[in-house]
């Protein structure tokens, strides 16, 4: 029982261990790591008869994947670290992740360098990526600082090839620069991740709603807005929105 | 413009919106005596002339009077204008008959399907996603499945007569797009024949799709995993009918419009877009092929087995509105081919048409009873009597859906207006995280402004019809 008493909740020794155990530095870090489920299903309303009731599930940590990343995804890498090396950010300071992932190459940008890169995408030989594919947002309420993300594909005709962006901002400061200048397309894709997410993009030539009414209130595909967020109502009767419909009471 | 104010002039709709400063006499409302007439208001950003059945001379002549030597005019087209393809709005600015300014306004189809996507299964989300682009609900459906069977990696182990029957289905919609594509572009251009021929053209093309899916449009059809049900009895014989009557009926049309002068000076050199101009806004396509780049996802990113088929990409050198109708044409030519082959594979081959991981194929099989297709007496017998295991997993396919791995995915197919992709975004849950449509008709749209600024009035419905726009996919 004594053992047991010394360890603390986390898990990690509280004696007078001097050199720290990398697995539980490790382990320490994941455990700081925010918790984004509880549960086995996630379930808050009834109680979780699983017996996984106690479980917590944190946020995965940001591994960027190891090299080589296979494909023609190593070259890409290569021609964009070649070609920062020259520019104001260099390669590690502009792309704080690599990520592959089912058969796609994903560089997780910084925005402040997010103009940069792109300019370099678009106009490096080696890399032309001549045309965008838009941009798409994607709203993270649980992971704090970095909850608005907006994900761009990148197409590359000369060479056959596809690269997505994503760009991260904090919803307390949901500001993107915007990429209209270098790839004209984005104009409406940027004004629809304004519409529904809120992300302002600076620099564009006019950031104006483009499906939702111009004096509609909130950003409909956030997370924290619900589903059929105005009341619908048919001559004096209301309906309830389509995820709260199956209530029998 | 150094014009000091506007002159606007509201369509015939604009009746209703009488302000504080209404200062005209007709204003009385519909069958009063001042019906006809055409009040205006003043703004303070101008004068805002209202258009209610009116005379468009004694409207220009009053405009004149008032500023005289100033023929700018900002005159609204649309929501409800027949030709903008659905519930476009253009705002133009025009000097004389000429286009200075054009600016397209949508919206006003949005229907939420991406939030709705959100709180369904992975399985349910075909049914919201094929209501986008309406002429062309197979396509989203198999850019959404294509996405998730990435994410769940189970791209290989698709069966091949799913695949087969995708592609089979793909081009048949293709042909009934074009179709609809090229009939409208006719009636708009005032070619109401070309409109008869295409749309009887198209619902051949439906049935054959009725007779294969059960719906013509909003099929929900292509499942992850597959496709829901095979082929039915006869579906060969009907193909091989079909592709028989089809070319004669494709030369009809192009016997009506392809040397037709008043088409031909209507489309020629009108609405020019070249390569660089649809590389910097996004546009694929048949525009982009019109313009003289080979770029066909299935031939230079093969999916669903693309790469196996005989084919080619037409394009055309002229990058204006006759080369794209030209593309159409020869697209349907080669969707024809592709068609034949597909019946030739099918012909010749069986075999499971949904995913045999029961952790993730659909269960629930349809039979033909004596009122019509419904429950398979044989399934429910399975799940009822014989397998534990089946019931189980029915149940909890149709009740809570499969997981799908963490991650995010782009899956793009060749639609018949252009690169369709389909973003997904899964947290590891039964329901997609989010899903978002990088409609090609979204993105084309940008490019009308282009199209037809510096260009006449009249053009502008020929371009809006060369870049084919459906507003269910724009606005999703």
């Amino acid at each position: 029982m004594t053992d047991r008493n010394d360890q603390q909740p986390d898990g990690t020794q509280s004696g007078s261990t001097a050199v720290p155990d990398p697995a539980a530095l490790a382990g320490q870090q994941r455990l700081a790591e925010q918790v984004t489920r509880t549960g086995m299903f996630g379930s808050s309303t009834t109680g979780d008869t699983s017996g996984y009731g106690g479980l917590q599930v944190r946020r995965a940590p940001r591994v960027s994947s190891p090299r080589p990343y296979g494909s023609y995804f190593d070259e890409i890498a290569d021609n964009l670290q070649a070609a920062l090396a020259v520019a104001d950010a260099s390669f590690g300071d502009s792309v704080e992740q690599v990520v592959v992932a089912n058969g796609e190459l994903t560089f997780y940008v910084r925005r402040e360098h997010l103009r940069a890169v792109a300019s370099k995408l678009r106009d490096e030989p080696t890399l032309a990526f001549e045309m965008c594919l838009g941009v798409s947002g994607v709203h993270y309420p649980g992971e704090a600082g970095e909850e608005l993300r907006a994900v761009y594909h990148l197409l590359s005709i000369t060479h056959n090839r596809r690269l997505r962006l994503e760009v991260t901002a904090p919803d307390a400061d949901p500001h993107v620069p915007s990429l209209v200048d270098i790839y004209p397309t984005c104009d409406f894709h940027e004004r629809e991740t304004w519409d529904f997410f809120g992300l302002i993009f600076d620099g564009h030539p006019a950031l104006t709603r483009i499906e939702m009414p111009d004096d509609w209130r909130g950003h409909p595909q956030r997370k924290d807005y619900p589903l059929g967020g105005i009341p619908v109502e048919y001559r004096g009767a209301t309906i309830p929105p389509p995820d709260e419909r199956r209530s029998y009471e | 413009m150094t014009a000091p104010a506007d002159h606007q002039v509201h369509g015939a709709t604009a009746t209703g919106t009488a302000g504080p400063a209404d200062s005209s006499s007709g204003e009385q409302g519909y069958g009063g005596p001042g019906y006809a007439d055409s009040g205006y208001e003043d703004y303070d950003e101008g004068r805002v002339y209202h258009v209610s059945g009116g005379d468009w001379d004694e409207v220009i002549s009053d405009a004149a009077d008032e500023r005289s030597g100033d023929e700018r005019m900002v005159v609204n087209m649309g929501p409800q204008h027949p030709s903008t393809h659905g519930v476009l709005r253009l705002i133009l600015t025009l000097d004389g008959e000429t286009v200075t300014e054009l600016r397209p306004v949508i919206g006003y189809l949005h229907t939420g399907i991406e939030k709705n996507m959100e709180f369904r299964t992975w399985t349910q989300g075909v049914t919201f996603c094929t209501r986008m682009d309406y002429l062309a609900p197979l396509f989203n459906e198999t850019a959404y499945c294509l996405g998730v069977e990435r994410l769940l990696g189970i791209t290989a182990e698709v069966p091949e007569r799913a695949t087969i029957m995708r592609v089979l289905l793909m081009e048949l919609n293709r042909i009934s797009s074009h179709l609809t594509a090229i009939g409208t572009f006719g009636l708009e251009l005032g070619a109401s024949t070309v409109f008869i021929y295409g749309m009887r053209e198209r619902e051949k093309t439906l049935d054959v799709l009725e007779l294969i899916t059960g719906l013509r449009m909003n099929h929900a059809f292509v499942r992850p995993g597959g496709v829901a049900q095979d082929l039915p009895a006869g579906a060969i014989e009907r193909l091989r009918e079909y592709l028989r009557v089809m070319p004669p009926l494709l030369g009809e049309i192009r016997g009506l419009l392809d040397h037709a002068p008043v088409y031909l000076a209507r489309t020629k050199n009108v609405a020019h877009l070249d390569v660089t101009g649809c590389m910097s806004l996004g546009v694929t396509g048949p525009i982009l092929r019109a313009a003289g780049l080979p770029w066909d996802l299935r031939k230079s990113q093969p999916y669903c087995g693309y790469e196996t088929y005989d084919f080619d990409v037409p394009t055309q050198a002229t990058a204006d509105v006759y080369g794209r109708y030209l593309v159409r044409m020869d697209e349907m030519d080669q969707s024809l081919r592709i068609i034949e082959q597909c019946v030739d594979r099918l012909a010749e081959s069986a075999g499971p048409v949904m995913i045999g991981d029961a952790k993730i194929g659909w269960p629930a099989k349809l039979a033909l009873g004596p009122d019509g297709l419904g429950n398979s007496p044989d399934h429910i017998a399975h799940i009822m009597s014989q397998s534990m295991e089946a019931l189980i997993h029915h149940f909890k396919l149709v009740t809570e859906g499969f997981r799908v791995p963490a991650g995010q995915v782009y899956a793009a197919v060749e639609s018949p207006r252009g690169e369709l992709g389909c973003h997904i975004v899964s947290d590891g849950g039964t329901r997609p995280y989010r899903a978002h449509f990088r409609d090609p008709s979204f993105t084309n749209l940008q490019a009308v402004s282009v199209m037809t600024e510096g260009g006449m009035i009249a053009d502008i419905i020929a371009a809006v019809a060369s870049i084919d726009p459906v507003m269910g996919g724009v606005d999703r």
